[in-house]
C-alpha cells in the first residue's frame, strides 16, 4: 500500500514537471509583455529597462531555471499588471474558486446520487422518465446559457438572488469565505448550481447505468435469494458496487470543475482564479497566466492521486492487486 | 404420511413476450419429503432453473406464475405477499446458485455477508451471529473459520466459495435447500466434495433438496429420487435406481444411453436425434415426439398425461396403451 502510494506520487511530480516545462514554453509566445507595460510611446532605452529589471534577457535556459525553481517555492515572480507577487494574487482568489467548486460538486453528488438511484430504481415511472429527459438538456446546454438564464430569471425578473459578485467574506486567517454570512451564501446558490449542473447530470446518468448493470449481477439474485430486505439490497449492496467508478468520474470531475469555473466565474463576475485567469489573458499578464496552469493541474494531479488511493479503499480486490505487485 | 416439505401441484410459469405468451413450465407437480433429495434432471431450458425460481418466488419479469399452487410444509407460498415471501428466501428455503465465483458481492467480507444473512433472519446479537457464522463456516468445511470469516470472497477458490455459498444458504437452518447446478462451475474432483457435503447437510437436518443438474452423475450419486423435465414439463418421476436403471419415458431412456460407461464397451454414445424445441414453438401432443422413435398417432394429437407406472410416474401414451391393452 505505501509502494503503491508512493510510485503515484512520484508519477504526480513527473507530470507536475512536464506541465511546469509546457506553461514555460507556450507564454514565450504569447506576445511581448513589455509592450502591454509601458505606454505606447515609451523609448527603447525605457523598454529595455523594464526587460532587464523582469529578467526577459536572460537567456531562455537561465530563464526557464529559475522559473521553476521558484515555482517550487510557490514563488510565480510579479504580475506585470498588478506590480503585486502572482502568489500573493492566486491566494486571495483560490478560496473563492474552491468554495464555490466544492459547493457545485457537493451538490452535484448529493443529487446526482440520489437522482440516479431513483431513476434506476422507479426506472418506468413517469417521473424517472422525465428526470431523464431533463438530464439530456442539462448534458447538452453550455455552461455559460443556464447561467445567464438563471440570473436573468432570479436576478432581474424575480429580484431573490445577486446578479454578480461574492456578497460579504469573513476572514479566517488567510482564507476568505462566503459560507459565514446571508449574502455570500444567496450569492452562492446561482454560481454552484450552474457549475455543477453538468456533473450532476453526469453523475446521475452513471449511477443509474452502473445501478441498473449491477442489479442485474448474479450477487445481486443471490442476495435476494437469502431474503435481505429490498433496502439492504438497493443501498447497501447495489449501491456500493456502483461507487467505484462514480468516484471515479466525480474525481476527476472535480478537476474540470475548477476548470469550467473560468466560464463561471466570468458569467457571475465571481473574483475567482478563473477570472482572474481571464483579464491575465487580456492582459497578456503572462506570471499570471503560468501560474495558473500550474495551480490548477496542481489541483488536477492531486485529486487523481486521492482518486487513485480511495479506489482501494472501496474496493479489496485493488488493493489485493495492488500489494501483490510490490 | 407426513406432509411433505415442499408440495408443487399444476405449477405453471409464463413469460410475456412481444410475440405472444411463452409457456415455460406446463402443468408441473412433485412433492419433496423431510429429509429427501430430489434431482431435476433435463437439458437447458426445459424449465429446471425456472421450477426452482418459482418455488422461490424470484421469476424476474416479464415472467410470472400462471397458475397451479407450491405449498411449503402444507402452507400455500405462491400467493404471498412479497415481503412475506422474502421473510421465507433464506429463512426457510435456502438457495444454492450455479456459479460461486459470482454469486458474492466482492465488495464485503464473507462475515459480513453471513452475519448480515443471520441476522435478517434470526433475533441474535452481532456478536452471536458472527459466532454462528464462524460455526457455519466449519460445518461447511471451511479451514480457520475465525481467521478466514474477514477475507473477502476473491481470496477463496472456487470451491470454498461454494462452501460459504452453501453456509449462506443453510444459515437459518432452512426446511428447503433448492440447489441451482451447484457444481457445474467446479473442477470436477471439487464437485464430488459439494455433492457429498450438500448430502451430510441434508441427513444432518433433515433438510429437503431440490437438486436442479443435468448431470446424471451426480443424481444417481446423490438423489433419492428423480425428475427427468422436457419442454416446461415432468416427462418422468421416479425413484432414482427405477428411472436409471429401467427408464420408461423415450426420453428418460435417451439420457440415460448418453452416460458414458467407464467400462467403454459401448463403441459409440446413443444421442437422441435433434434438439429441444423453443418454447414459441412446442408441437402439439407430446413435445418429444418429433423425436422420438416410438411415436405413434395419438402423440401428435393428445398431450400425455402423468401415470402411475411401477415406482414412476411418466408422462408417455406408450404405457396408457399398454395398460388399456392389459385392461382389455
Amino acid at each position: 500500500m505505501l509502494a503503491f502510494t508512493l510510485r503515484r506520487v512520484l508519477q504526480a511530480i513527473g507530470v507536475m514537471i512536464v506541465v511546469g516545462a509546457l506553461s514555460f514554453t507556450m507564454f514565450r509566445f504569447a506576445g511581448d509583455p513589455i509592450s502591454q507595460i509601458v505606454s505606447q510611446d515609451a523609448s527603447s532605452a525605457e523598454r529595455a529597462e523594464i526587460r532587464k529589471s523582469l529578467g526577459l534577457d536572460d537567456p531562455v535556459l537561465v530563464q526557464f531555471g529559475r522559473y521553476f525553481i521558484n515555482a517550487a517555492r510557490f514563488d510565480f515572480g510579479m504580475s506585470y499588471r498588478f506590480r503585486e507577487p502572482v502568489a500573493k494574487l492566486l491566494l486571495e482568489r483560490m478560496p473563492a474558486t474552491l468554495e464555490l467548486a466544492t459547493c457545485a460538486t457537493v451538490l452535484a453528488m448529493t443529487l446526482g446520487i440520489l437522482l440516479g438511484v431513483y431513476t434506476a430504481l422507479r426506472r418506468n415511472s413517469f417521473l424517472a422518465t422525465l428526470l431523464s429527459a431533463v438530464s439530456l438538456i442539462g448534458i447538452s446546454l453550455p455552461t455559460f446559457l443556464i447561467g445567464i438564464l438563471l440570473i436573468y430569471l432570479f436576478a432581474v425578473v424575480l429580484g431573490w438572488l445577486p446578479s454578480y459578485g461574492r456578497g460579504d467574506t469573513v476572514r479566517l486567517g488567510w482564507w476568505t469565505t462566503g459560507l459565514l454570512t446571508t449574502s455570500g451564501l444567496k450569492s452562492l446558490i446561482m454560481p454552484s448550481i450552474t457549475l455543477g449542473l453538468f456533473q450532476m447530470t453526469l453523475i446521475m446518468r452513471l449511477v443509474r447505468a452502473e445501478m441498473l448493470e449491477v442489479l442485474r449481477t448474479d450477487y445481486i439474485r443471490f442476495a435476494r435469494a437469502r431474503g435481505l430486505t429490498t433496502r439492504a439490497i438497493h443501498f447497501g449492496h447495489a449501491l456500493k458496487n456502483t461507487l467505484v467508478p462514480v468516484i471515479t468520474v466525480a474525481g476527476l470531475q472535480f478537476g474540470s470543475v475548477i476548470a469550467f469555473a473560468i466560464i463561471t466565474e466570468t458569467v457571475f463576475q465571481w473574483p475567482g482564479m478563473g477570472l482572474l485567469f481571464v483579464q491575465a489573458v487580456q492582459n497578456v499578464d503572462i506570471p499570471i497566466m503560468a501560474a495558473y496552469l500550474l495551480v490548477v493541474s496542481l489541483i488536477f494531479v492531486t485529486i487523481n492521486l486521492i482518486v487513485d488511493i480511495l479506489y482501494t479503499l472501496v474496493d479489496p480486490r485493488l488493493h489485493a492487486g495492488a500489494a501483490r505487485r510490490t | 404420511m407426513t406432509e411433505p416439505v415442499l408440495s408443487v401441484r399444476d405449477l405453471r410459469v409464463e413469460f410475456d413476450s412481444r410475440r405472444g405468451t411463452l409457456r415455460a413450465i406446463d402443468g408441473v407437480s412433485f412433492e419433496i419429503a423431510r429429509g429427501e433429495v430430489l434431482g431435476v434432471v433435463g437439458e437447458s431450458g426445459a424449465g429446471k432453473s425456472v421450477t426452482g425460481a418459482a418455488v422461490i418466488g424470484l421469476i424476474d419479469p416479464p415472467g410470472r406464475i400462471a397458475g397451479g399452487e407450491i405449498k411449503l410444509s402444507g402452507r400455500r407460498i405462491d400467493d404471498l405477499p412479497p415481503e412475506e415471501l422474502r421473510r421465507i428466501r433464506g429463512k426457510r428455503i435456502g438457495v444454492i446458485f450455479q456459479d460461486p465465483l459470482t454469486s458474492l458481492n466482492p465488495l464485503y467480507r464473507i462475515g459480513d455477508q453471513l452475519t448480515e444473512t443471520i441476522r435478517t433472519h434470526l433475533p441474535l446479537s452481532p456478536s452471536a451471529a458472527r459466532q454462528r457464522a464462524i460455526d457455519l463456516l466449519a460445518e461447511v468445511g471451511i479451514p480457520a473459520p475465525e481467521k478466514r470469516i474477514d477475507a473477502y470472497p476473491h481470496e477463496f477458490s472456487g470451491g470454498m466459495r461454494q462452501r460459504v455459498v452453501i453456509a449462506l444458504a443453510i444459515c437459518a437452518e432452512p426446511e428447503l435447500i433448492i440447489a441451482d447446478e451447484p457444481t457445474t462451475a467446479l473442477d470436477v474432483s471439487v464437485q464430488a466434495q459439494i455433492i457429498a457435503l450438500i448430502k451430510r447437510l441434508g441427513r444432518d437436518h433433515g433438510t429437503a433438496v431440490m437438486l436442479v443438474t443435468h448431470d446424471m452423475g451426480v443424481i444417481a450419486e446423490t438423489c433419492d429420487r428423480v425428475a427427468v423435465m422436457y419442454s416446461g414439463r415432468i416427462a418422468e418421476i421416479g425413484p432414482v435406481r427405477d428411472v436409471v436403471q429401467e427408464p420408461l419415458h423415450p426420453y428418460a431412456k435417451g439420457l440415460m444411453g448418453a452416460i458414458p460407461t467407464l467400462a467403454g464397451d459401448a463403441p459409440r454414445l446413443a444421442q437422441i436425434p435433434g434438439a429441444m424445441p423453443r418454447l414459441s414453438a412446442i408441437p402439439p401432443g407430446c413435445a418429444f415426439h418429433p423425436r422420438c422413435d416410438y411415436a405413434f398417432g395419438r402423440c401428435r394429437i393428445e398431450r400425455p398425461e402423468p401415470l402411475q407406472h411401477g415406482t414412476q410416474q411418466v408422462a408417455c401414451h406408450l404405457f396408457d396403451a399398454h395398460s388399456t391393452e392389459h385392461a382389455a
